[in-house]
């Protein structure tokens, strides 16, 4: 069950984008992806997507990579500068456009330099002042890694219970899919429950 | 081997609502290294196996590890007792085979590079060092449910819980799984359907309706689920 939406695999690699360390990378990552959502000006969206391009080619993020991950988030692009165009224009529409994809390829990159349980014990260790008001820690990042983790498998159920459904040739009737995937969504989180709890990460 | 243990009161486990009962009052101790648990679907083996380290809770009586309650010491029996999943889908939680071993080690290992080393020994010893870094999606079902039970072994548990590992597997794969589950030096528990792979066990236990109906060496627990089977089926 090869997926084609896997976000967050690591590749393995020695650019410095690779070797810089994992907290102020995530730090840079915000303030990029911050500084790209607040400029509104036509001029600075093309500048963020060289950036980010830039960023990606030095880490060597294989194209393949790029391209499987940019496609899942440029069909979301595509229909938000829809919209766009319809409310402020044409211009607006661009900018967003270009501005999302800015924003993916810079995760994309930062996902595909870091180990994820580097990202987990910076976690641990940003968010360890909490502790004294409840929260626990390796609990956030579990929940963090799980939502990463979750991303893959729940697209391949997606795909199918919709080939299930197509196989019965009920595939434009929404129900036909729709309910054997949410049970089977409700399904897997249960299993997956149970899973954490006897590898003891819920203790 | 440590005493897996419902104790003598006899442990029950019914549904939340009160409304059906799941595992009729059992009373067992479990002292030999190779148990197996056979018995038709739905037939209560996964209640009593999900007993044995906390997922399910006995509505009466009390189950124990090594003379742990399990429903008081739930973290402390979950350290020494290992559970593998049919679908090791559910399992695995992380991206790369690595990291999903390196999880199972945030518990006993606080330095990243040292849990590194040692999750990259534990994919050696199972043959999948060369998959390290690849997305656990990747990988073929046999080659996941030993990445599951990889995991699993990893923390070093006292006692490995299997249900049904095998059923989701091709005949090689699932030869791979039950040598390997055979082979280990800690306490098996294994469901399985398997029947081949059951009387290689030391002890057998039979389970129907929530009971326990056979309890024996693996061919003569074997023998009686097959006769019961076959009976059922020709009236
Ligand atoms: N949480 C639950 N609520 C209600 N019924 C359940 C629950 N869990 C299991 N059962 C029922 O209990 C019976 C035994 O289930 P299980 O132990 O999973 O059997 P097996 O593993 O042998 O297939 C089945 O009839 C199943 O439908
Ligand atoms: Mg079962």
């Amino acid at each position: 069950m090869s997926s084609p939406f896997l976000v967050g695999v690591h590749q393995p690699g020695d650019s410095w984008v690779h070797r810089c360390p994992t907290g102020p990378k995530l730090t840079l990552l915000a303030l990029f992806s911050l500084a790209v959502v607040l400029t509104r000006s036509a001029v600075a969206s093309p500048v963020f997507l060289a950036a980010a391009l830039a960023l990606a080619a030095v880490a060597g993020v294989r194209l393949g990579t790029l391209l499987r991950a940019t496609r899942a988030v440029l069909v979301l692009a595509l229909l938000a500068s829809a919209l766009q165009w319809w409310v402020d224009g044409p211009a607006k529409a661009a900018e967003t456009l270009v501005d999302l994809v800015a924003l993916a390829l810079a995760a994309i990159t930062v996902s595909a330099t870091t180990p994820v349980n580097d990202v987990l014990d910076t976690l641990v260790r940003a968010v360890g002042p909490l502790r004294r008001v409840g929260v626990d820690p390796e609990r956030v990042a579990l929940a963090f890694s799980l939502a990463i983790g979750a991303l893959p498998g729940t697209v391949a159920l997606a795909l199918e219970t919709r080939d299930a459904a197509r196989a019965r040739g009920l595939g434009r009737h929404p129900r036909a899919y729709l309910t054997p995937f949410v049970v089977r969504v409700v399904a897997r989180a249960h299993e997956q429950g149970d899973a954490l709890a006897a590898r003891g990460l819920g203790d | 081997m440590p005493a897996l243990t419902l104790d003598a009161a006899g442990v029950t486990v019914a549904t939340a609502d009160g409304e059906r009962v799941l595992l009729e009052p059992t009373t067992l101790s479990l002292t030999e290294q190779r148990v197996a648990v056979i018995g038709a679907n739905g037939s209560g083996k996964s209640t009593m196996a999900r007993l044995l380290n906390g997922l399910v809770t006995p509505t009466t009586g009390r189950v124990l590890v090594d003379g742990l309650d399990v429903a008081r010491h739930g973290a402390e029996v979950r350290r020494r007792v290992g559970f593998c999943f049919t679908d090791p889908a559910a399992q695995l939680v992380m991206p790369t085979c690595v990291e999903d071993v390196e999880l199972s080690l945030r518990r006993s290992e606080r330095d990243p590079v040292a849990r590194r080393r040692r999750a990259l020994e534990v994919l050696e010893r199972h043959g999948l060092a060369e998959h390290a870094h690849q997305s656990v999606h990747d990988l073929s079902g046999g080659q996941r449910q030993l990445l599951a039970l990889a995991g699993v072994l990893a923390t070093d548990p006292e006692v490995v819980v299997a249900d049904e590992p095998t059923t989701l597997l091709d005949l090689a794969n699932s030869r791979r799984v039950g040598d390997l589950l055979l082979s280990l030096p800690q306490q098996l528990v294994l469901l399985t359907h398997d029947l081949d792979l059951a009387a290689r066990c030391d002890r057998v236990l039979v389970v129907e309706g929530g009971r326990v109906v056979a309890d024996g060496t693996g061919p003569e627990s074997v023998a009686a689920y097959v006769d019961a089977v076959d009976r059922a089926r020709l009236t």
